[in-house]
């Protein structure tokens, strides 16, 4: 413990000047330190470990030889027919389920923004589906669209007038479209709230004034609503874009990548190959071409995005 | 609620009650989407095992309690559940601790690398957690935690450091400096002024933040399959996918469990929700 001064007026020892520089100095940096420390062990360096695994013919018992093997592991990567399945998988999913999500988020925000009876509930209960887990979405959507007397099979026995029994995750497009539809369920809450926060917080009186020189409501949204809320727009389109390039868990849960790795995508693929196929090298090069693929794609959106106000 | 106070004469964006019937209608049928598959859950929830599967089944004809029982009971689901706590509010805790020590560095000082550092940080928003998993698992049989959870912990903290960074960094930005420097007049150091002035003023923010990260380890799921080999040491999302059987599944008790599993989830939120929306509102996002 440090003696403290009783009556507060005995003159504290000042560390000097130089001391108190070099401590300003210092004070940023060891604030990021503990975030900075976990950060780096946890995601950098793995991140650089997978980098340099790709390179190698990697066993993962210890002792076996693992040969450098340049480039190769990325050939076969490019030249595998399932990646090329599951990248096409993924980005039909990041066209489908991100301007579904985007839209849908928009216009139950724009429903809400002004006062409306029971408006807390209402946006709770939107909000919901972002908040209950990936693993349990994706069970009670595989139990609707069960082969047997799934609610979505009863819905399509009632419309074909007779008795089905589609097995919707069994095949490729069936298949395909459930996963799109967990995704864009799941996802609509998270685009709405920020469109909501944004719609809130701007001002109205740009709205009113288009109103009174007798702007239509479509003109008034393209014109003046759109814009003004621009950078929330952007910034849901950026992170939602990088959410869809990492869909996994419903996949991974409802159809396996499954029936012939037609619903594969590129992440349950590359977990497929390291850790049911043993493909360590190939995984890591799979990956690691996906990171850099989805980084680059990011910052070139928000750039693109950042500098042409008119898009 | 969060709503903030409107000038009275400011009208809405329809201006003042214009076409409230139809936006009553769509935010209903919004809603009820929303919870549909979740009522659908619960309702499933008490439908006897023998019932499950037979016919399409919005109504429960003969309604039981015994699933649950059987869920809780069922591959020491209880200890899934303590598992899970732990590991959700230590990575909670931890997190907001460390984001806000760092969202506050980046925020108020300026030093060299500032902007590279955060790009650094932001970075790994594109990275999710199936990229990592495999370098990961190496890293931790390396540091013997493999089959911990505070391994798990480690993992999840990493995670969810950069979102909750930025969130910070954009609330602990907007408020005014010249209360920290009041506050600093009375002799304050660093810690304190972070501790009792800014966090407390960044309730909003920290709530978002800690709903975010409660559910991002609440839920996790590949890392813990990979990671965890210990039945004792699995999490709910494990013990749930547990129910599921290459044969038969017990959809009941699935189902069961998912409403156990889904409670902590939506209480936290609930908990959270009067800061929510600012938190958003006031946070990067400007």
């Amino acid at each position: 413990m440090i003696p403290v001064s009783r009556g507060g007026r005995r003159p504290v020892a000042r560390p000097s000047a130089a001391a108190a520089r070099g401590r300003r100095i210092a004070t940023p940096y060891l604030l990021l330190l503990p975030a900075g420390a976990m950060y780096a062990v946890f995601t950098v360096y793995p991140l650089f470990r997978q980098f340099d695994i790709s390179f190698y013919n990697w066993h993962i018992f210890p002792g076996a030889s693992n040969p450098f093997t340049g480039l190769s592991n990325y050939s076969q990567v490019l030249h595998d027919p399932v990646v090329r399945t599951a990248a096409l998988n993924t980005l039909l999913y990041t066209v489908i389920t991100v301007p579904a999500q985007m839209l849908l988020g928009l216009v139950a925000a724009a429903m809400l923004t002004d006062r409306l009876p029971g408006r807390a509930l209402w946006r709770a209960l939107i909000f919901i589906p972002v908040v209950t887990s990936w693993v349990i979405v994706s069970y009670i959507f595989a139990y609707l669209f069960n082969a047997q007397d799934g609610l979505a099979n009863s819905v399509a026995s009632l419309l074909a007038g007779h008795a089905m029994h589609i097995d919707w995750l069994a095949q490729t497009w069936t298949g395909n479209a459930v996963i799109w539809l967990v995704g864009i369920w799941k996802g609509v809450g998270w685009s709405f709230v920020i469109f909501l926060a944004a719609l809130d917080g701007m001002p109205r009186d740009l709205v009113e004034a288009g109103r009174i020189d007798g702007a239509s409501e479509p003109v008034l949204w393209r014109k003046v609503i759109i814009p003004s809320i621009r950078p929330a727009i952007v910034f849901v389109l950026v992170l939602l874009v990088i959410g869809a390039s990492q869909v996994f868990t419903q996949v991974y849960l409802m159809t396996q990548g499954g029936p012939y790795d037609s619903t594969q995508v590129l992440y349950t693929w590359a977990y497929q190959q390291a850790f049911t196929n043993f493909e360590f090298s190939y995984a890591a090069a799979l990956a690691s071409l996906i990171a850099v693929v989805v980084l680059a794609l990011s910052v070139a959106e928000v750039q693109v995005l950042r500098r042409n106000p008119g898009g | 609620m969060a709503r903030r106070p409107r000038p009275a004469a400011t009208p809405g964006l329809f201006g003042i009650k214009r076409r409230r019937p139809l936006r009553l209608t769509i935010a209903l049928a919004f809603a009820a989407v929303s919870v549909f598959p979740l009522l659908f859950m619960v309702l499933q929830s008490f439908e006897p095992p023998s019932d499950i599967l037979s016919g399409p089944s919005l109504t429960v004809s003969h309604p039981t309690l015994s699933n649950y029982p059987a869920a809780w009971t069922a591959n020491s689901f209880g200890q899934y559940f303590v598992n899970s706590i732990y590991v959700s509010v230590a990575t909670v805790a931890i997190t907001v601790a460390f984001a806000s020590l760092a969202a506050f560095a980046f925020a108020r000082f300026r030093f060299r690398f500032r902007e590279v550092i955060f790009y650094i940080f932001l970075g790994s928003l594109a990275v999710p957690s199936v990229e990592l998993i495999m370098p990961q698992y190496l890293l931790m049989s390396r540091l013997h935690l493999i089959d911990s959870l505070q391994g798990l912990v480690l993992i999840y903290v990493s995670a969810n450091l950069p979102f909750s960074i930025f969130l910070l960094r954009g609330f602990f930005e907007a408020i005014p400096r010249e209360l920290e420097e009041a506050f600093r007049l009375d002799g304050a150091g660093t810690l304190r002024v972070l501790s009792r002035l800014i966090m407390p003023l960044s309730a909003p923010a920290l709530a978002t933040v800690a709903v975010f990260t409660f559910n991002a380890a609440w839920d996790e799921f590949v890392i813990a399959l990979t990671l965890i080999n210990t039945p004792s040491h699995r999490t709910l999302p494990i013990g749930l996918a547990l129910f599921i059987g290459a044969h038969d599944t017990a959809w009941g008790a699935l189902f069961a469990g998912s409403v156990i599993a889904t409670v902590p989830s939506i209480l936290v939120y609930l908990l959270a929700q009067r800061w929510f929306q600012a938190g958003l509102s006031l946070g990067g996002l400007r």
